[in-house]
């Protein structure tokens, strides 16, 4: 009669490492390559406006005048598109989740 | 590299018998759609060990009756209701009928708008928040 | 004396909101009728404003379990209707990262099947064995449930081929603990008191209906979509996976050999893939109609798409597994135990929000 047939599985998890991280008290690391958020090196921007062109959610907005770049952090779905199409390669994929706003729509400004 | 997607046309009168014929060949139902050209469009489509039929009826307008299928594949009744709340098509004898509320849809009819005519140059994307002004 | 008692759409055995009016005559069920349009967010009316280069992201974004093949599913089709050749090696990746997504899929219907007929911590082991595949997935394509990998003309990312070898080897070693795994769904007494000739569905009335998938393939009818030969499987080797009685427990069997078969997939593909670009640009407007199907964790999926010319397409209709397989699980319910209702809803493994798009 094949009870407890869970009884293997169960003794190797009695006696093996928990699964689960005390998080927050213990950090997440992240795998490189993860998608969390992206990153801008305002510096080097030339307020093409080819990425805000790029962003299927319109999450970005350049202005060339008062040279801002601004993101709307919860809009962004970390896709990627607008770090590919940069000509200047100054957006980047960055690990780790974007945190929470206090309200929607606030968007993060960068100057140059 | 995939089969041939072989497409006939069918009239509203002649649909049943071709259905009937479908069944007794041994073609199961796959989907039921529907397409808003100019006018309207229906898609009937059946499968046969990997071998794919199209049945399509078009139509002028979303006034004409239609005969229900369900009294040959009975899983059709799903598709036509959801044809009628999304397309507003008149599908009669649905074998279970929910009138208009199967997917209690905020505007019914809504697919069968006519969509707005394609842009030709892509204009630049609006800001996020802003209203949208017709180009 | 008949009662009608309400399913749904609430409930801690669903995974999604699916509402079923029972109609109940002392514990047995004798009727059922269903209504869903709870997550209907009118995906396929987007198409009006997006350009069909974008939309892969709304097509990814229309299920959270089986995400990558409606992306490559909507990619396949495109191409097809544009000619575009996608080199072979973006083929076998797209294969790859279907199989891994089949993989997740089943390993968290195991857990929620389990779930569903009370053994809690069974469930919780399947999803402690799925987190170790979502962790090869997220060090490949970047997300751990939307890829975002796919694009017509090919695939965004590359997997080197020593790595693809790691994965393969890393998931022969996994396949040990599924089939312990597997041993307990399979062998234990009161799993098999739950499972086994519940909810039958014999081969020719599973045709009738119209169900796809593993339902169908438990009822004896070998048919798969993956023999269509699209992406790579025209040179990879397999069989469908197919179980004789028709009801739950061969359900349940037919899943857990397809983790197997997925995992042997894999190894074939990392053995087999050849060097060379990963996309091809794209020129041109799509234009014409096309049936796009392939096989998901749930069964056969078709995106009908046609095209006239410009940006927009202008019509895409998507029919999922479970919209097909509903009306088999309405006939299987009539007859049933009240108890055995919530097995009998996972058992043909519901996406209810792919449903409803």
């Amino acid at each position: 009669m094949p009870f407890f047939t869970i009884s293997k599985t169960i003794l190797r998890s009695l006696f093996g490492r928990p699964a689960t991280l005390m998080y927050p008290a213990v950090p997440r690391e992240y795998v490189e390559g993860s998608r969390g958020h992206i990153e801008i090196a305002v510096e080097s921007c030339s307020f093409c406006s080819l990425c805000q062109r790029k962003c299927p959610t319109e999450a970005l907005s350049v202005d060339r005048e008062t040279k801002i770049w601004k993101i709307d952090r919860l809009r962004c779905i970390a896709c990627n598109f607008c770090a590919e199409a940069c000509p200047k390669k100054c957006l980047s994929m960055a690990t780790g989740y974007s945190p929470a706003v206090t309200s929607p729509g606030a968007t993060e400004e960068h100057h140059a | 590299m995939i089969e041939s997607q072989d497409f006939r046309e069918t009239t509203p009168e002649r649909l049943i018998g071709e259905v009937q014929g479908m069944r007794d060949a041994g073609y199961r139902l796959v989907q039921i759609g529907a397409t808003r050209t100019e006018g309207f469009e229906i898609n009937y489509s059946f499968d046969r060990n990997l071998e794919f039929v199209n049945f399509k009826i078009r139509l002028a307008d979303n006034t004409e009756v239609i005969p229900s299928i369900s009294g040959v594949y009975w899983s059709a009744f799903l598709y036509e209701n959801e044809l009628h709340d999304l397309f507003g098509l008149n599908i009669k004898n649905i074998h279970i009928d929910y009138q208009g509320y199967f997917y209690r849809v905020a505007r019914p009819a809504a697919f069968a708008e006519k969509p707005p005519p394609p842009k030709i140059k892509r204009a630049v994307k609006p800001v996020a928040g802003t209203e949208v002004k017709e180009t | 004396m008949r009662t009608i008692i309400p399913f749904g759409p609430q409930h801690p055995v669903l995974p999604e909101p699916i509402h079923l009016d029972l109609v109940v005559e002392d514990e047995t069920v004798v009727d059922v009728i269903p209504s869903i349009g709870f997550i209907h967010r009118g995906l396929e009316k987007l198409v009006e404003k997006k350009d069909f280069q974008e939309f892969v992201y709304v097509a990814e974004r229309i299920c959270g379990i089986c995400s990558f093949i409606h992306g490559m599913t909507y990619c396949h089709g495109v191409e097809q209707l544009m000619k575009i050749e996608v080199p072979p090696r973006a083929h076998y990746l797209r294969t790859v990262w279907s199989e891994l997504s089949r993989i997740h899929s089943h390993l968290l219907w195991l857990g929620l099947i389990a779930d569903a007929f009370g053994f809690e911590s069974l469930f919780m082991h399947s999803w402690r064995l799925r987190e170790k595949v979502l962790d090869i997935i997220e060090a490949t394509t970047g997300g751990r449930v939307i890829f975002g990998s796919c694009k017509i003309g090919g695939v965004r990312r590359d997997i080197e081929n020593g790595t693809l070898r790691e994965i393969a080897a890393k998931l022969r070693d996994y396949a040990v603990e599924y089939k312990d795994l597997g041993n307990v769904f399979l062998n234990d007494l009161t799993v098999k008191r739950r499972l086994c000739g519940v909810g039958v569905l014999s081969g020719p009335d599973a045709l009738g209906l119209g169900s796809v998938g593993p339902m169908l393939r438990a009822s004896g009818v070998a048919q798969d979509m993956r023999l269509l030969k699209y992406a790579a499987y025209g040179g990879i080797d397999f069989a469908p996976v197919t179980a004789e009685e028709g009801d739950s427990y061969a359900r349940c069997a037919v899943r857990i050999g397809e983790i197997f078969q997925s995992v042997e997939i894999i190894r074939q593909c990392s053995e087999k893939i050849p060097g060379g670009a990963i996309e091809i640009k794209v020129t041109g407007l799509p234009e014409g109609e096309f049936y796009a199907r392939t096989e998901q964790p749930r069964g056969e999926v078709i995106y009908y798409i046609k095209a006239n010319g410009t940006k927009n397409l202008e019509r895409l209709r998507v029919r999922t597994p479970t919209f097909a397989n509903i009306p088999p699980m309405l006939k299987i319910m009539t007859g049933c135990q009240l108890a055995d209702v919530p097995v009998l809803v996972l058992t043909i493994d519901p996406c209810i929000s792919c449903t409803e798009r």
